[in-house]
């Protein structure tokens, strides 16, 4: 075969899209008589359920009042329910002259989700971890106190969004050093541990959260001695992490297997201890790699608070529930429905930000790959 | 003396499950020796080098390396792991730090040096093996060929009297097994006592003192390079640089 020397081509550009919304609408939307007929009639159903939403939200909306008289007419929402009750709603029945210790609290609480949303260079892990296990404790200090000058005060005074986002917290800050714990062990060579964790995995994994929920809360002080010297609501943040803590550890174990084993073989090469190769070269990999399902994880743990409504706590769904339910708002059922959609909102607030935060992590972890 | 073996076999046998992988395992190597172990694959070679810092177990005999012998006992593993480097096939590098924390984190934490002392060791075997430019990049940013001398210079920081090379070419496209190579055959030339478990016979006639031949879990074969490669006296080691040759 005679030698073929082909011309060298020099790097050209990508051919130029047409885009702008005409032609954009033109090729998805119009490209033909079905489609056009599909589009028209989508366009109807979003309009009108934007209208409804728009005059039922906001233009029809009674905004003030003190009682169910003031919302007489279902056009409109009723959101007078929500503007005159939001402080029992957020702070439960925490003592009014102390809502600053509350608030103190909240203000915390949005600093340590910025700490783990925006990055500070190398100090970054080292920042984040103090909030972690710095946040819990503040917390305890300022909403229960009893020390210090504060003032204590019983947690069964929690309630509202207070309660359900303690819970939460108490669920999330503790299943996650708990399940890492369980899961070391649950992954350990020792048989013994490696049983010992496996059974309290599965034990919490296949009981039912409202009969743990429903254990501890109800029936603990007639199981355990001096189970009832345990405030309730400290019950149920322990029922929380216990139970939460068996998800989590599954998470972790997740991300462990997925580190290949070349990384334990060159750690054990260059010498590292057990503990020395966990710390500093599978774990950080492996907690990377769990991201996504612990973020599920911890959406789940934020919604499910709502079954303390069974054990008769007041969350923040409880509380709208039974304030549905005093003589004040007794009234047409469009207030009820304002008070769920209300709920409704809220809760998708928190979730929708905690999935938008996943999200930007696996982006993240996959630019680094 | 430098006659006492700084790693010898004594009859070692090891199983997988009811496999057989090493049988009747006899081997001595001297300080500065550079040993070329070969064999078709499944033939228990890297088997052998990784029961030398025992991330593999044997069941029977004694293996003794730098005077120490192989036990369970935790304390035996830990020196003998100071003493003995390994560099794998697949590079293992920890893809969450930097080149240079990948070389310093081994000797802050086993070694105890200061972060300070470690980084300037770990800059001088980057010179070494000519990658001191990538220091602050990541692995996931090197190529094969850079990631695997990075893994050398990584093993090289622990002051190791003892290399391992596990197939340390195997993975690597053509174009950068040369430059993995020379500085391997750099590491023979200064004395560096080397196991190296690999196919590339350019390499194993430029530095190796012996040629292990390996099959079925046992020593075939033992000779220097030229005689193994021109004269191979079993007909397994025949067949085995047949087909190794074949496309050369």
């Amino acid at each position: 075969m005679d030698p073929v020397n082909r011309i060298f081509h020099e790097e050209q550009p990508p051919p130029v899209r047409t885009t702008g919304l005409l032609a954009w609408s033109k090729e998805n939307l119009f490209s033909s008589w079905f489609n056009i007929v599909i589009s028209i009639l989508l366009f109807w159903i979003i309009y009108q359920f934007v209208a409804f939403v728009l005059s039922w939200g906001l233009i029809n909306a009674v905004w003030f009042g003190e009682t169910a008289k003031a919302c007489p007419d279902s056009s409109g929402a009723c959101w007078a329910f929500i503007t005159s009750r939001w402080r029992l709603f957020v702070y439960g029945l925490y003592p009014n002259d102390l809502y600053w210790r509350v608030n103190v609290v909240y203000v915390l609480a949005a600093i340590t989700i910025a700490s783990f949303v925006w990055s500070f260079g190398k100090s970054t892990m080292r920042i984040r971890m103090t909030m972690f296990i710095g946040f819990p404790i503040a917390a305890y200090i300022f909403l229960i106190g009893g020390f210090w000058g504060l003032k204590y005060i019983t947690p069964e005074n929690f309630g509202g969004l207070l309660l359900t986002l303690t819970i939460a917290t108490s669920g999330i800050f503790g299943s996650i050093p708990l399940g890492l714990i369980l899961m070391l062990g649950r992954t350990s060579d020792l048989k013994i541990y490696s049983k010992v964790c496996t059974v309290f995995i599965e034990f919490w994994r296949g009981v039912p959260h409202i009969v743990v929920i429903v254990m501890f809360v109800a029936l603990l002080p007639l199981f355990v001695p001096g189970g009832g010297k345990v405030d309730i609501v400290v019950r149920a943040f322990i029922a929380f992490a216990a139970f939460n803590s068996a998800y989590m550890a599954e998470v972790f174990r997740g991300g462990l297997q997925s580190i290949p084993k070349g990384q334990f073989e060159a750690s054990r090469a260059i010498g590292l201890s057990y503990w020395k190769m966990m710390g500093y070269i599978i774990l950080p990999q492996a907690i990377r790699n769990s991201i996504p399902a612990l973020v599920n994880t911890c959406i789940s743990i934020f919604k499910e608070t709502t079954i303390v409504l069974l054990v008769g706590f007041s969350d923040f769904l409880g509380i709208i529930h039974l304030s549905l339910e005093t003589p004040d708002w007794l009234g047409p059922p469009h207030i009820s429905t304002s008070g769920y959609v209300f709920a409704a909102m809220i809760y998708f607030v928190f979730t929708f930000g905690m999935s938008k935060y996943s999200k930007r992590l696996e982006n993240r972890s996959n630019v680094d790959n | 003396m430098s006659e006492t073996p700084i790693i010898s076999f004594n009859t070692v046998n090891k199983w997988y499950g009811d496999f057989h992988v090493l049988r009747n395992i006899d081997l001595q190597v001297k300080k500065g020796e550079r040993i070329v172990i070969c064999g078709p694959s499944g033939s228990g070679k890297s088997t052998l080098i990784r029961c030398i810092n025992r991330l593999e177990e044997h069941q029977q005999g004694t293996i003794i390396v730098d005077d120490i012998e192989l036990t369970d006992d935790v304390k035996n593993i830990d020196s003998i792991r100071l003493e003995v480097g390994m560099v794998f096939q697949s590079f293992n590098l920890f893809p969450h730090m930097t080149v240079l924390e990948n070389l310093i984190i081994g000797q802050h934490l086993v070694r105890r040096l200061p972060k300070r002392d470690a980084e300037e060791v770990a800059m001088t075997y980057l010179e070494r093996v000519k990658i001191a430019d990538q220091a602050i990049k990541y692995p996931g940013q090197l190529s094969g060929g850079q990631q695997q001398r990075v893994a050398i210079a990584r093993s090289l920081c622990m002051k190791p009297k003892i290399m391992l090379f596990d197939e340390v070419t195997s993975a690597l496209d053509p174009e950068m097994v040369k430059e993995v190579l020379d500085v391997m055959v750099d590491l023979a030339q200064e004395g560096m006592t080397m196991l190296v478990v690999t196919h590339e016979m350019g390499f194993a006639r430029t530095v190796a003192d012996r040629v292990i031949f390996m099959d079925e879990g046992q020593i075939i074969e033992e000779n220097t390079p030229d005689a193994f490669f021109d004269n191979p006296t079993s007909e397994r080691a025949q067949n085995f640089i047949g087909q190794v040759l074949h496309h050369l």
